[in-house]
């Protein structure tokens, strides 16, 4: 990056550390901390929503749109939620795969599974083997963000069906009492007013998000734990710049950056929970009130 | 072969008994469930001991934050910070780290060498970060439930005359456990849940013994076929799972039974990833 850096055996002490911090490799670790916070805001809405549609479907009249919606909230529950990241990425691959192989190649007659191979025509491939290499990397990234918002939205779907259960009944009698239909009780009353109920379950459901992000480097995504590995590992001196194991002083960092962001969520979700809160009539809403007045 | 001689083969696998290798070329149902039951052996082995040891550490913890001194508030406070507010997958890393860096031959203490190295194995070194989660955790809950304890009950046992450990034996102690209990019930789960990163964080397996996931994993990379083995797996987690709640629901029965009407029920409500 420097001028200077361009004979990295010739440098000493900062000058070299400098020249170290900016190198190519140093800076896509750096940029994998983007790829870690994009994986967080692309996750968080669509996780919101299938939680609520879960959420919704538990409460639904229909028979088997409340059982899916149950079997959804209930999934992540008893097993853990790491066997949904190993599982969910390369199930969806391998479905993806097999009805682009039905669809594309009909007059294919040999069976999919080959004892221990999975063979589909070379059109069907995701991505096609003749793609470059930013696709794969998109691809196994949008597998990840998949595999995190079924997962979340799981959590997601049980924090809204516990909050939409804590609503007063008394106020969603009283709408149908004036005429609503449940479409308009449930959207005029019930969900406008869930969400202070919501919100300390769903505070605690992004803390496990952000929490839950180097669990990327399973999924094989090159995120900030796969680059700590990798730059922190002993570097001999074939490398421009040699050091011992570092991988500890890299992990710092991380444990740092979670840190770090744990506690600007803690003190930002403090100031939407007390916005929320005012006015609502509940006890802390009600303190409030009266610490105005 | 048969499926009773894969199991004497396979159903200890994990902690080094049994075949040496693990199986090639045929992967059948028995196969499957054999070695992926065997690893479960690891995870309820750090499940069970990281939360017997974790709950007396995070009683303490929990004393500690809600003590008036300073010098022994803020290092609870610290602690708890730290372990809750970052992901157990980099405290895997970073132990395993740390413990690396320790001499390979141990230390000279007074002319006795302390071995280290079996630090750096996960059935310590795992075990040694899964007990500081745990209690870390679990500290917070319990101060919680030390927080709500009811003013009523402590005036009664001062009028009494009870003072010191007395006190916290008898009174204040089970009233906490009973107020913790549900939430505490749910940490226990977790912490069970959380076991199955273990082999996937810096800690190696040696001679490929693993627990449950990491057998499920070597099926699914050898078979190429995820709707088998992972299936299995959720299936002994649920089963394990539910057998928890059933033990902490006897607990909860026991804490109490000495109040009149409707027992508060255990409500399990998920929160996985740490």
């Amino acid at each position: 990056m420097f001028a200077d850096c361009a004979d990295p055996k010739s440098l000493e002490g900062l000058v070299w550390f400098l020249c170290y911090l900016t190198t190519g490799k140093q800076v896509l670790f750096y940029w994998s901390f983007l790829t870690v916070l994009t994986l967080m805001a692309i996750t968080a809405p669509i996780a919101l929503g299938f939680g609520f549609g879960g959420a919704l479907a538990t409460r639904s009249h229909i028979a088997p749109l409340r059982w899916l919606g149950m079997g959804y909230t209930s999934m992540v529950r008893g097993v853990p939620d790491i066997v949904f990241f190993l599982f969910v990425p390369v199930a969806l691959d391998q479905g993806l795969e097999w009805i682009r192989h039905k669809t594309l190649c009909p007059d294919w007659t040999e069976p999919v599974r080959q004892g221990a191979d999975f063979v589909v025509c070379a059109a069907a491939k995701l991505p096609l083997s003749s793609s470059p290499q930013s696709v794969h990397q998109v691809y196994g990234f949008v597998l990840a963000v998949v595999a995190f918002s079924i997962v979340f939205g799981a959590f997601a779907a049980n924090v809204l069906a516990g909050a939409m259960q804590a609503v007063p009944h008394a106020q969603l009698e009283t709408a149908e009492a004036y005429g609503m239909s449940r479409r308009q009780v449930s959207r005029r009353i019930l969900i406008p007013q869930m969400w202070v109920y919501a919100l300390p379950g769903l505070s605690n459901l992004w803390m496990i998000l952000i929490k839950a992000t180097p669990l990327l480097f399973l999924l094989g995504v090159s995120d900030i734990v796969y680059w700590a590995r990798e730059l922190g590992a002993r570097k001999s001196q074939i490398y421009d710049f040699p050091h011992p194991d570092w991988r500890l002083w890299y992990f710092l960092v991380l444990l740092v950056f979670y840190l770090a962001m744990t506690r600007v969520s803690e003190v930002v979700l403090r100031r939407v929970t007390r916005r929320l809160t005012r006015g609502q009539a509940t006890m802390a809403g009600e303190a409030m009130r009266k610490a105005g007045a | 072969m048969s499926c009773g001689q894969i199991i004497l083969d396979y159903g200890l696998r994990s902690i080094g008994i049994g075949a040496q290798l693990l199986p090639r070329g045929e992967f059948s149902l028995c196969h499957q469930f054999t070695l992926i039951g065997s690893g479960l052996i690891w995870n309820i082995y750090f499940a069970v001991l990281a939360l017997a040891t974790g709950f007396f550490a995070a009683t303490g913890l929990a004393l500690a934050k809600s003590a008036r001194a300073r010098w022994l508030r803020k290092p609870a406070e610290w602690f708890i910070f730290l372990f809750r507010g970052s992901p157990l997958f980099i405290q895997f890393f970073l132990a395993y780290e740390m413990l690396v860096l320790l001499p390979r031959g141990g230390f000279d203490i007074f002319g006795m060498t302390v071995a280290t190295s079996w630090l750096t194995k996960a059935w310590a070194g795992a075990l040694i970060v899964l007990f500081l989660n745990t209690a870390a955790y679990s500290a917070e809950i319990f101060y919680g439930a030390l927080m709500a304890v009811p003013k009523g009950d402590i005036e009664a046992a001062d009028a009494y005359g009870m003072t010191g450990w007395k006190k916290f034996r008898w009174v204040i102690w089970p009233t906490m456990l009973r107020l913790a209990w549900p939430s505490y019930t749910n940490e226990a789960i977790f912490l069970f849940h959380a076991t199955t990163l273990v082999f996937f964080s810096g800690f190696p397996s040696f001679q490929q013994k693993g627990d449950a996931l990491y057998y499920a994993k070597f099926f699914a990379d050898k078979t190429f076929n995820p709707f088998v083995p992972y299936p299995i797996a959720a299936f002994y987690f649920v089963l394990l799972t539910l057998s928890l709640i059933g033990l902490f629901g006897w607990v909860n029965r026991r804490l109490n039974r000495h109040l009149p009407g409707a027992r508060p029920r255990l409500r399990i409500r998920p929160q996985i990833i740490r």
